[in-house]
């Protein structure tokens, strides 16, 4: 079977993220999956284990200054060429920004159709996407060239299937052009042990309701009680209860854990398109009509700052 | 500095949308067509810039013929021209072509700093600022929360998942900005009257020395095969809390093994 590339997104605090799994969870349905380790020396050697553990049958890694010292050019480079060299099934890599920038990159170095947020990919390369605030369906296709799609977090259950790859180090043929975006600095900003937003299978989200930024705390207990991500609404972000990096909706981030829980927020139709495909939808909050409750499985019309309160009390009674 | 700003005209964000029944394409004859909400923080930080720096700001829109009224929507802000590439045979252009016909455009123009939203609310695909660099072989600095410019040498800021990264380039580059980089200007009344004045160059495909069959459906590098409505859905139990609303929340969570 043809190798599957799969193009490894990592972070240095927890190591291979959940969606590189589900990667590779989907690779192994559309032939021999290949990670890809594009990162600073000895990303390779820390990431292996994880890995194989997962399927994967082969690494190949590209390492150093030249790949991590710039925005994702020199990956692109390293990817493009290992692909002209095995000539695989399939590249997949994350729906994230800089999994989607690397495709975007390939996409135009191969002469080859891109599909993003991908949240299902079929043998044949027939891929499914959810469109326009999670309101449509997409069956597609990659027509020209081979399947190069972006997966979305949280689409395929990951599963392990134990193997032990052997790490083959690329050598790296980065151009001056590739250089062009160099990063200074990368600043870590505290966020303690919260799984990431995208990838949590519990979130809990706080909106204009919940007053002001102290008041996100109560938000952050009940996330941390139920090990979830905490989420924002845009109407919170912008009054400055919460940071960007948390917005859920049209302009922030798009989530589908299994367990969603807004607190305080109506439910535009802005944030509704960065949550609706969540599995199971719980809501509080004042306004009865809200049109949050439209879509949520369980909703209490009450004041946030009783009930939430309660809810932690209670989680914590049964534990 | 030559600034030219990327503007897409998007069917509304806050109304339904749909994908058309024959071809598959966005459904553009029924929707409310509005600028793409990401580009007003792209045009807001090409004028604060030219401001500061001094130079023109150009608005770039690729589009069907009615596009000129987020052109002139655009125009109404400040910047001080236009150039609409409209052609019958784009209809059904995927991001690649689309870049192909951008970069001709963008290498026409001699940017020095090309600025645009860091999505567009329809496609929400995010690939077109480093395809236009890969295609110009400029330097792509993405998801912009912060931009400065000293000379040609441009820093920004841009969000990551672990926080943030301070990135640097020279020009010419693409810079894509996110919606709290800055807060957008309404136009003024004069703005909207001195709009109507400015000059919208249009360009055709012949212009740009690209071939129709290049882009629209015939060079598409990915199609869509078939799409449907995801099944709306439906409110489930709703209840008022009368002091015991978190209790009942959470024997709900028990029930769906959640707790």
């Amino acid at each position: 079977m043809a190798e599957v590339l799969v193009v490894v997104e990592a972070t240095k605090e927890f190591g291979v993220k959940k969606v590189t799994l589900e990667m590779l969870t989907l690779a192994r349905e559309l032939g021999t999956p290949s990670a890809v380790v594009l990162g600073g020396s000895g990303a390779a050697a820390a990431l292996s284990e994880k890995l194989g553990e997962y399927g994967a049958q082969k690494i190949y890694a590209a390492e150093g200054d030249e790949i991590d010292g710039y925005l994702v050019a020199p990956k692109a480079t390293v990817v493009a060429e290992l692909v002209k060299q095995v000539q695989p099934a399939a590249v997949l890599l994350a729906s994230s920004q800089e999994g989607k920038e690397i495709a975007a990159r390939l996409a135009i170095k191969l002469d080859n159709g891109v599909l993003t947020d991908v949240v299902g990919l079929d043998a044949d390369g027939t891929a499914t996407q959810v469109v326009f605030a999670g309101s449509t369906i997409v069956k597609s296709k990659v027509t020209r060239g081979l399947p190069l799609v972006t997966l979305r977090p949280n689409s395929v259950p990951p599963t392990p299937a134990p193997a032990s790859p052997a790490v083959e180090q690329l050598t790296v043929a980065v151009t001056d052009v590739d250089k062009l975006a160099k990063v200074v600095e990368r600043v870590a900003e505290q966020k303690g042990s919260r799984p990431e937003l995208t990838e949590a299978s519990t979130v809990v989200s706080g909106g204009r309701g919940v007053g002001n930024a102290d008041n996100f705390k109560l938000v952050e207990e009940l996330a941390d009680l139920l090990g979830g991500a905490v989420g924002a609404s845009r109407a919170a972000v912008d009054s400055g209860y919460y940071p960007h990096q948390f917005q859920v909706g049209q302009t922030g981030k798009t989530v589908s854990p299994q367990l969603y829980i807004a607190l305080g927020i109506s439910g535009a139709i802005q944030h509704r398109a960065g949550m609706q495909t969540s599995k199971t939808i719980v809501a509080v909050n004042k306004d009865a009509e809200a049109p949050i409750f439209e879509l949520s499985d369980f909703g209490v019309v009450g004041d946030l700052f009783k009930v939430v309160p309660q809810v932690t009390e209670e989680i914590r009674k049964r534990k | 500095m030559n600034i030219v700003v990327l503007v897409k005209q998007v069917p509304d964000s806050g109304a339904d949308r749909n994908l058309r029944s024959d071809d598959n394409t966005v459904d553009r004859g029924s929707a409310n067509n509005v600028i793409n909400e990401m580009d007003e923080y792209a045009i807001e930080e090409a004028l604060k810039i030219k401001e500061a720096h001094g130079g023109e700001v150009t608005i770039l829109t690729m589009g069907p013929e009615k596009a000129t009224e987020s052109i002139r929507k655009a125009l109404s802000m400040g910047p001080d021209k236009a150039v609409h590439v409209v052609d019958g045979a784009l209809h059904g252009s995927c991001a690649v072509a689309t870049s192909k016909v951008l970069a001709a455009a963008l290498q026409k123009l001699n940017a020095d700093l090309i600025l645009c939203g860091s999505e567009s609310t329809d496609g929400r695909v995010q690939v077109l600022p480093h395809m236009l660099a890969e295609r110009l072989g400029v330097a792509a600095l993405t998801g912009a929360r912060k931009l400065t410019v000293d000379g040609s040498s441009l820093t920004a800021e841009r969000q990551t998942e672990e926080g943030y990264e301070v990135v640097s380039a020279s020009t010419p580059a693409v810079v894509s900005v996110w919606d709290t980089i800055n807060e957008p200007r309404y136009p003024s009344f004069k703005g909207i009257m001195a709009a109507k004045k400015k000059p919208v160059e249009t360009l055709s495909l012949a212009d740009l020395g690209i071939a129709g069959n290049e882009v629209g459906f015939d060079g598409a590098t990915s199609t869509v095969l078939e799409h449907s409505k995801r099944p709306p859905r439906s409110g489930g139990e709703k209840i008022i809390d009368e002091g015991e609303g978190g209790i009942k929340l959470v024997e709900y969570l028990a029930t769906e093994k959640f707790v």
